[in-house]
C-alpha cells in the first residue's frame, strides 16, 4: 500500500515555477531514494510533503489522506515526519530538549520518555551528550540528533535531506547505517541524497529529478548499472 | 543601601514590562511599540474593574488588588492577543518595517483610544497602597513596595518556570531559535504566538495595575516613557533572553537611582537612555546576548 504519494506536484516560488510535475510513491516499510542535482528541486519535493510550501497544483496524499492543503503540524500528527537540510538542530537548547521537542505533539509523557530512551539505546552517544546545547555537537552527531528528533514523533515515514552532506566518509557509513536500521523497524523512509552511489546502496528503489520533475525510476540495483545515472550521478568512480 | 532598594525596586517594573517585550522580540522578531501601551491599558483596566466592583473598604486594599490584578492580568492579556492577531499577524512575512510602522501606529491607537474614552486627563486610582515605612539595614522601605516587589518577583520566576520546563516554553524558546524547524516538529506556531502575546501583554498589565496602585495616579501617556524604559532593559540584558530582560530591567533600576543621586532627579531618564547608547553601541547584544555556538 502506498504510504506516500505524489501525483503531478507542481510548486511555484513567485513566478519562478520549481516543481513541474512530480509523481512518486513510497510504501510501507519502503526506503526510497530521490536523487538530482543541485536546484533540481528535491527538496522542495519535501518541503511540499510537510506543507512548509504550498502547492499550485497536483496532490499529496499520505496514509490515504489528502494532505495537499494541511498544515505542517496536521502531517506531522498523521506521522509523516521530515528531517530538513543542514540538520536545523535547536543549537542553544540541550540534546534532550532538542529530543523532547521532536515528541511536542505526543500527548503522553511517558511515551515520549520511552521513545527518547529508544534513540539512546539506537544511538548511543546522544544519550552521552544529553546535557549539552546542540550546537556544540559535531556534524555527524547533529545528524544523528537530527534524526532521533524525527523517531520521537514516532513516525510512520521519515524523509531525511541530504542526511551526509558535509559528513567524512565514515560517518556517511554510520549515517546510512543508522537509517537501514530504521527501515528495518518498520517505518518507510524517503532518502534524498546528492550522494547517490551511498545512497543507492541502502535503498530498494530510487526516482531521479531533473528541473522539477521525475524522469526516471527504478529498482537501486539496477539503476546503480545504468547508463543514464552512472554518467550523470555516479562518475566514473 | 536606600539607592539599592530604590533601585531594585523601580527595576523590577521595568523588568516585568522588558519581560514581555523581549519575549516578543525573541519569537517573531518584532519590537512590540505598543507594549508600553499594554502597561497603560493594565491600569486602566485595573481602574475600570475597580471602579466597577465599587465601595471596596481600604483595609482590604491588598487582598483586592490581588482580585483586580489577576483580572487585569487576563483582560490585558487578551488585548495583547487580539492586537497580535488583527494588527501584526495580517502582515506576518511583510517587510520588518512594515510591522515595526504597525507597531507605532497600535501604540498610538492604544493611547489616544484611551483618551477618547477615560478623558485626557490623569485618573487617581481607586486603591492608594499606604503603608508604614520602616527601616531594613539601612534604607527606608514601604510595605507595599515588599509586597509589589514580591508579586514581580514571583511572577518572574513563574515565567521562568514556565519557559524553561513546559513543553509550550520549549516551543517558544525554539520558534524564536528557528521557526521552520519548529514547524516539522509539529509545533502550531501561531498557537504558541499567541500565548507568548498574551503572557507578555499579561505582565505588562500587572505592572500597570501594581504601578496605578503604588503611585495612585494614571493618565493615557504614562506607557511611552516605560515603554522605551523597558526596551531599554531589554536591550541592557540582551534582547531576546528572558533571563537578560529582568538582569536588564534591574541594572536599569540601579543606573537611574545612583545616577538621579549623584547628578540630580532631572537627569534620570538621560541616564537611561545613555545607557541605551552605550550598549547600541557597544556591546548591541546585551549582557546576556544570545550566545551564538553554531558549529557546521
Amino acid at each position: 500500500m502506498a504510504m506516500l504519494e505524489f501525483q503531478d506536484v507542481e510548486v511555484f516560488y513567485g513566478k519562478v515555477q520549481a516543481l513541474r510535475g512530480i509523481s512518486l510513491n513510497v510504501d510501507e516499510g519502503e526506503i526510497v531514494a530521490l536523487l538530482g542535482n543541485n536546484g533540481a528541486g528535491k527538496t522542495t519535493t519535501l518541503s511540499t510533503a510537510s506543507a512548509l510550501v504550498r502547492l499550485h497544483s497536483g496532490s499529496v496524499r499520505f496514509a490515504g489522506k489528502d494532505i495537499s492543503k494541511a498544515h505542517p503540524w496536521n502531517v506531522v500528527d498523521a506521522g509523516l515526519i521530515h528531517v530538513p537540510e543542514g540538520r536545523r538542530i535547536f543549537s542553544t537548547l540541550s540534546v534532550l530538549e532538542n529530543l523532547q521537542l521532536g515528541g511536542y505533539l505526543v500527548k503522553d509523557r511517558a511515551t515520549v520518555a520511552k521513545r527518547i530512551e529508544r534513540v539512546y539505546e539506537l544511538l548511543p552517544l546522544l544519550a552521552e551528550r544529553r546535557t549539552q546545547q546542540g550546537g556544540t555537537l559535531s556534524g555527524g552527531e547533529q545528524q544523528m540528533l537530527a534524526i532521533g528528533r524525527g523517531l520521537v514523533a514516532g513516525p510512520k515515514m521519515l524523509m531525511l535531506d541530504e542526511p551526509s552532506m558535509g559528513l567524512a566518509p565514515l560517518i556517511v557509513a554510520q549515517v546510512m547505517r543508522v537509517i537501514s536500521e530504521i527501515r528495518d523497524q518498520g517505518t518507510a523512509v524517503l532518502l534524498v541524497e546528492q550522494n547517490a552511489r551511498a545512497a543507492l546502496k541502502v535503498t530498494d528503489r530510487a526516482y531521479v529529478i531533473d528541473n522539477g520533475a521525475t524522469t526516471i525510476e527504478g529498482r537501486a540495483s539496477d539503476l546503480l548499472t545504468d547508463s543514464r545515472i552512472v554518467d550523470a550521478y555516479l562518475g566514473n568512480g | 543601601m536606600q539607592l539599592i532598594w530604590d533601585g531594585l525596586f523601580v527595576g523590577s517594573f521595568y523588568a516585568l514590562i522588558a519581560l514581555g517585550y523581549s519575549m516578543v522580540y525573541g519569537i517573531i522578531k518584532l519590537l512590540n511599540f505598543a507594549h508600553g501601551d499594554l502597561y497603560m491599558l493594565g491600569a486602566f483596566i485595573g481602574f475600570a474593574v475597580l471602579s466597577s466592583l465599587g465601595g471596596i473598604p481600604a483595609s482590604l486594599s491588598i487582598g483586592a488588588l490581588l482580585v483586580v490584578l489577576l483580572l487585569s492580568m487576563l483582560l490585558t492579556g487578551t488585548a495583547g492577543v487580539l492586537i497580535e492577531r488583527f494588527a501584526y499577524r495580517p502582515l506576518r512575512g511583510a517587510p520588518r518595517l512594515a510591522v515595526l510602522i504597525t507597531a507605532v501606529g497600535v501604540s498610538f491607537s492604544l493611547e489616544y483610544g484611551i483618551s477618547a474614552i477615560a478623558g485626557p486627563n490623569p485618573r487617581s486610582f481607586p486603591i492608594r497602597l499606604e503603608g508604614e515605612v520602616f527601616n531594613l539595614i539601612g534604607a527606608r522601605v514601604s510595605l507595599p513596595q515588599i509586597v509589589l516587589m514580591i508579586i514581580a518577583g514571583l511572577l518572574m520566576i513563574g515565567l521562568n518556570g514556565y519557559i524553561q520546563n513546559t513543553s509550550t516554553g520549549r516551543a517558544m524558546r525554539s520558534i524564536a531559535l528557528d521557526r521552520n524547524a519548529s514547524l516539522l516538529m509539529g509545533i502550531n506556531v501561531n498557537a504558541v504566538i499567541t500565548r507568548t502575546f498574551f503572557i507578555g501583554s499579561a505582565l505588562a498589565g500587572a505592572a500597570g495595575v501594581m504601578a496605578g496602585a503604588y503611585y495612585g495616579k494614571i493618565d493615557f501617556l504614562m506607557g511611552f516613557i516605560i515603554g522605551l524604559k523597558a526596551f531599554t532593559a531589554a536591550v541592557i540584558g540582551g534582547i531576546g533572553n528572558i533571563k537578560g530582560a529582568m538582569l536588564g530591567g534591574l541594572v536599569l533600576g540601579f543606573v537611574e537611582a545612583f545616577g538621579a543621586q549623584w547628578f540630580g532627579g532631572q537627569w534620570r531618564d538621560v541616564f537611561a537612555f545613555a545607557v541605551l547608547i552605550l550598549f547600541l553601541t557597544l556591546r548591541p547584544t546585551g549582557i546576556l546576548g544570545e550566545r551564538v555556538t553554531e558549529r557546521v
